[in-house]
């Protein structure tokens, strides 16, 4: 005969107000097996917990029911005192009376009966729980870290330097992302490349870190502690090992007229380049949509149009035959980095539910230009060498306009949610401009200037106060040419007034979007996202770097829009647990997985083909001397995360979900 | 099919040329137009800036007695009969509690379905066939296509066009054989219902939009709204006070193009009617008759 504790929790008044908890104890009291049962204020509580532990050993309980909020919620918690108290963790059970009844129901009687049935059908199941172990599984001791901008080289470097190896994956030909690309940074104004260079390098160089750059992740299979990933190694036409990067091959390249996007489209490349003189690593790579050699090979002309680099290059690294390869590497964790991308204000969009600006003339008005372009004009590095001059003519524009939330925080352009960084970096942009042009004049279009963050609020201020920048609360409904000008006409709020502007040069702070291929990357990864495209955390406040995938974490702007120093503590906040899961040689489970009856098993494998998430094998059984007698089915206990498809497809019933056994769940529903 | 034909009171009296322009494209492109028997005011001006409910209602009625006419579709030239026809329709579709109400004043079996449509998404639908019938091109005619501000907008209730690019009245004389120019204030206003009250205003809005059509070479306006045309028509001569020397430039409901390049008479089109002439355009039409078009006459 069972002796079960029933423990009746009021939640403060979230139960306590719509349930008689202590009618459910005394009801729950009077049922079969039951030789304990009282309620508590706050169950959750020390006090609470010690109720429970203390009546474990008065009344030498064997199962815990614990009526209260979700198990979502505390299932953990009360799990971790029944077993202080000594008995199996797993003979702890949960009965939801918070999220299922209190909370949605209003009538206090009809509401504690069903508190009452609530209670009594976790009773039945666990008069059938069985004590179950944790599950070991090993832990490779080496991380993937997804993107190599910021966020992705400061999760990398800060693992290595715990003392575990990193696989650092890039897709472009150079690590540094964005942050490369930005003149100087918010709210220091210290230059960004002589800050991330030396990251850059100290990756490069680093003893413990595998770097790939222009290389993919391909497919990912495995589970916590055990991943196997293949990369895509892309074909740079560059031997690699052979190149010491000295550049002829760019010098003699005839075609010098790609739009650079280093430079974001404002500078021009050769077919083989590096993006930027301090890419890392410093080898180039042929641009075969542009370079003459493939393309004539894709016309099959019959010889190749030029071969100039192959001619120049002493150390013979030129490879035009090179392939694609395919590298499997196994890692026990994973870090998505994969940063953001602007929103472009064109009618044609790569997502339905996003639009373009038609008022601003669909990005076809000449000298509009978005914010990293801006960056462009006013790095020492971009193409017009730091001086603020407009694409279109190359003059000085004497005024120009900054319009803010270009997409983001417009529902009617798609895109619902505030990008965060462009407040301070259009407040950047009017320094710098007012540094570089004098007596030009910047005008900025606001909504809400919103400069939360240590030196922020100071910082706009400044732009305001000490740099002259004429801020505008309201919008710009149109913008055309009319001659050498764009016409910028908006809307004072405060004064009330219509603003006509003859601009120079407009820019635009348009909004943050995930990279292009994150929702494939994060299918892979089997980890959420929500509807543009972010990744989403475990918990916005408690989980913010975990994903719903253990072992896959998040940094950075691909989780939301993230300036450098958000992206940086979000990655060390990754290395930190990465490193934390990496301390033991083992990593503990939850047993709640599938058990295959092999007695039973027909060997069907129907649950082979149901399972999502690819965790039921083959498995032979043999005889001593090795004779095979069957083939059946078992579940890899690392790979299986308990979903039960499986025990719910076996014609035989030879699966059962522990925890969730046929037998608890047929003895909670009889007791209806 | 049968299209239904809402004139409105604009068509009825001062564009009477509209109507009988679009009457005489119609009947040339197979389009046939049938009139919504007993029709009402459809609540421009004052009756939606006094009450809501009588601003639905009132095209409520005149979409109710369509269907009863078993239309499908019904067309309102006038961009004000369309805007509110359409935004009648919009918003009973929106809120149900609204439409119960307005059915209840009804008193009528109405169900909401009919589609409203303006004169430049018909004239668009129906390029194939207007393309057949063109026998007068304008080749060397530069137009400047101004939408106004209720054709396109808002864009909830019209969706047959992009709301800030739109393209369909530039299809539609590209079909005519004419060159639209791109020019910058084609969606602007042109002082609408101001006409009278704020006369000043409609003069400053109208110079604005005539210079910035004749700076980016436009020979002719094209409209698609009979208060559009008056505001730009009538009150050139007014423009002409502020201008160096006057702007000449002629308006034409966008039917009375299409007529014009399908060879359609310009009394038929109406052309006489307006303030400023339209004799070079005409002339250009008649010059430029295709061969096959000239053996007929």
């Amino acid at each position: 005969m069972s002796r079960i504790g029933v423990f009746v929790c009021h939640c403060g008044e979230n139960i306590g107000r719509t349930v008689d908890c202590a009618a459910v104890a005394q009801a729950c009291g009077e049922l079969p097996g039951v030789v304990h049962s009282i309620d508590y204020k706050y169950m959750c509580s020390d006090p609470g917990q010690a109720l429970v532990k203390q009546a474990v050993a008065e009344h030498k309980l064997d199962g815990v029911v614990v009526a209260a909020c979700s198990p979502h919620m505390h299932e953990k918690t009360f799990r971790k005192t029944v077993a202080n108290a000594g008995i199996n963790r797993f003979l702890c059970e949960m009965a939801n009376v918070r999220e299922h009844c209190s909370w949605i129901h209003e009538d206090r009687e009809e509401a504690t009966q069903k508190a009452i049935d609530l209670t009594r059908f976790i009773v039945e199941k666990i008069k059938h729980n069985v004590p179950l172990e944790p599950i070991k599984i090993p832990v490779t001791r080496r991380a993937l870290v997804i993107g190599g901008g910021i966020a992705g080289i400061q999760a990398a470097l800060d693992i290595a330097d715990g003392g575990c190896e990193v696989v650092l994956v890039e897709k472009e030909p150079s690590i540094g992302g964005h942050m490369s690309q930005l003149s100087e940074t918010f709210p220091t104004l210290d230059c960004s490349q002589c800050i991330l260079t030396p990251r850059m390098v100290e990756v490069y160089q680093h003893p413990r870190i595998k770097l790939m750059a222009y290389a993919e992740v391909d497919k990912v299979e495995g589970y916590i502690g055990n991943f196997t990933v293949t990369v895509r190694q892309k074909a740079r036409g560059v031997n690699a090992s052979l190149c010491n990067g000295c550049g002829e091959c760019q010098k003699v390249c005839p075609n010098k007229k790609i739009a650079s996007e280093f430079d974001a489209g404002l500078g021009k490349r050769p077919a083989i380049y590096v993006p930027f003189p301090q890419a890392v690593p410093n080898i180039p790579v042929i641009d075969r949509a542009n370079c003459a050699l493939y393309k004539g090979r894709a016309r099959n002309a019959k010889k190749d149009a030029c071969k100039k680099c192959e001619e120049v290059c002493g150390r013979k690294a030129i490879d035009f035959d090179q392939q694609d390869t395919f590298l499997t590497e196994k890692v026990g964790a994973i870090v998505v980095a994969t940063g953001y991308q602007l929103y472009n204000i064109k009618k044609e969009q790569d997502k339905e539910a996003i639009s373009g600006y038609g008022e601003y003339g669909y990005g076809t008005i000449p000298d509009v230009i978005d914010g990293l372009q801006f960056e462009r004009l006013a790095s020492a590095s971009g193409p017009t060498g730091g001086k603020i001059l407009r694409p279109s003519d190359g003059k000085e524009p004497k005024t120009v306009v900054f319009l803010q939330c270009i997409g983001s925080r417009d529902p009617a352009k798609g895109i619902d949610y505030c990008s965060k960084i462009c407040c301070m970096y259009i407040a950047k942009h009017t320094m710098l401009y007012h540094h570089k042009v004098h007596g030009g004049q910047a005008i900025v279009f606001f909504m809400d200037i919103r400069a939360g963050g240590k030196g922020y609020d100071e910082f706009t201020r400044r732009a305001i106060e000490e740099n002259d920048a004429l801020y505008v609360r309201g919008r710009v409904s149109k913008m055309y040419r009319d001659g050498d000008v764009i016409k910028v006409l908006g809307f004072d709020t405060l004064s009330g007034e219509p603003m006509h502007i003859d601009a120079d040069m407009v820019v635009l702070a348009t909004a943050m979007r995930p990279q292009p291929g994150i929702e494939s990357l994060a299918q892979k990864l089997s980890v959420s996202y929500d509807r543009f495209g972010f990744i989403n955390e475990a918990h916005p406040k408690l989980r913010p770097v975990e994903t719903n995938t253990a072992g896959v974490y998040v940094a950075g702007a691909c989780q939301a829009p993230r300036d450098i120093p958000d992206a940086v503590a979000m990655a060390s906040a990754t290395a930190s647990k990465i490193l934390g899961l990496f301390s033991a040689s083992e990593l503990e489970r939850e047993p709640l997985v599938a058990q295959v009856d092999q007695g039973t098993c027909a060997g069907c494998f129907h649950c082979v083909r149901v399972c999502p998430y690819g965790a039921v094998e083959h498995f032979e059984v043999k005889d001593r001397k090795g004779n095979l007698i069957k083939t059946v089915a078992q579940v890899n206990k690392g790979v299986c995360q308990g979903c039960g498809t499986c025990q719910a497809n076996c014609p035989s019933k030879s699966v059962e979900l522990q925890g969730f056994t046929d037998q608890q769940i047929f003895a909670a529903i009889n007791a209806f | 099919m049968k299209i239904g034909y809402f004139p409105g009171c604009s068509l009825d009296f001062s564009a009477k040329e509209f109507d009988t322009s679009l009457q005489a494209v119609a009947t040339s492109a197979g389009m046939e137009l049938e009139e919504i028997k007993d029709w009402a005011c459809c609540g421009a001006t004052s009756g939606h800036a006094t009450n809501h409910l009588l601003s639905i209602a009132l095209p409520a009625r005149t979409l109710a007695l369509a269907e009863e006419q078993e239309l499908e579709r019904v067309v309102a030239p006038c961009a004000a009969c369309y805007s509110r026809l359409a935004t009648a329709r919009h918003e009973m579709a929106e809120d149900k509690k609204l439409f119960s109400k307005v059915t209840g004043i009804l008193k009528r079996d109405f169900t909401n379905s009919v589609q409203v449509m303006n004169i430049a998404e018909l004239l668009r639908d129906n390029l194939p066939a207007i393309k057949e019938k063109v026998t007068h091109p304008l080749k060397d005619l530069k137009v400047a296509c101004y939408y106004g501000c209720l054709l396109v907008r808002p864009p909830k209730v019209t969706g047959f066009d992009d709301t800030e690019d739109p393209s369909s009245m530039e299809e539609v004389c590209r079909a005519a054989g004419a060159t639209p120019v791109k020019w910058n204030k084609r969606l602007d206003c042109c002082g609408g219902g101001f006409s009278l009250s704020r006369t000043g205003s409609v003069i400053r809005l109208g110079k604005e939009i005539l210079e910035d059509a004749q700076a980016a070479g436009a020979q002719a306006v094209v409209v698609a709204c009979p208060m559009c045309h008056s505001n730009l028509d009538l009150r050139q001569k007014a423009i002409a006070e502020q201008t160096a020397k006057p702007l000449e430039m002629p308006i034409l409901f966008i039917t009375q193009l299409v007529g014009l390049a399908m060879g359609i008479s310009e009394q038929i089109l109406g052309l006489n009617r307006h303030f400023v002439s339209a004799q070079p355009i005409i002339a250009k039409a008649t010059v430029k008759a295709l061969p096959a078009a000239r053996e007929e006459a």
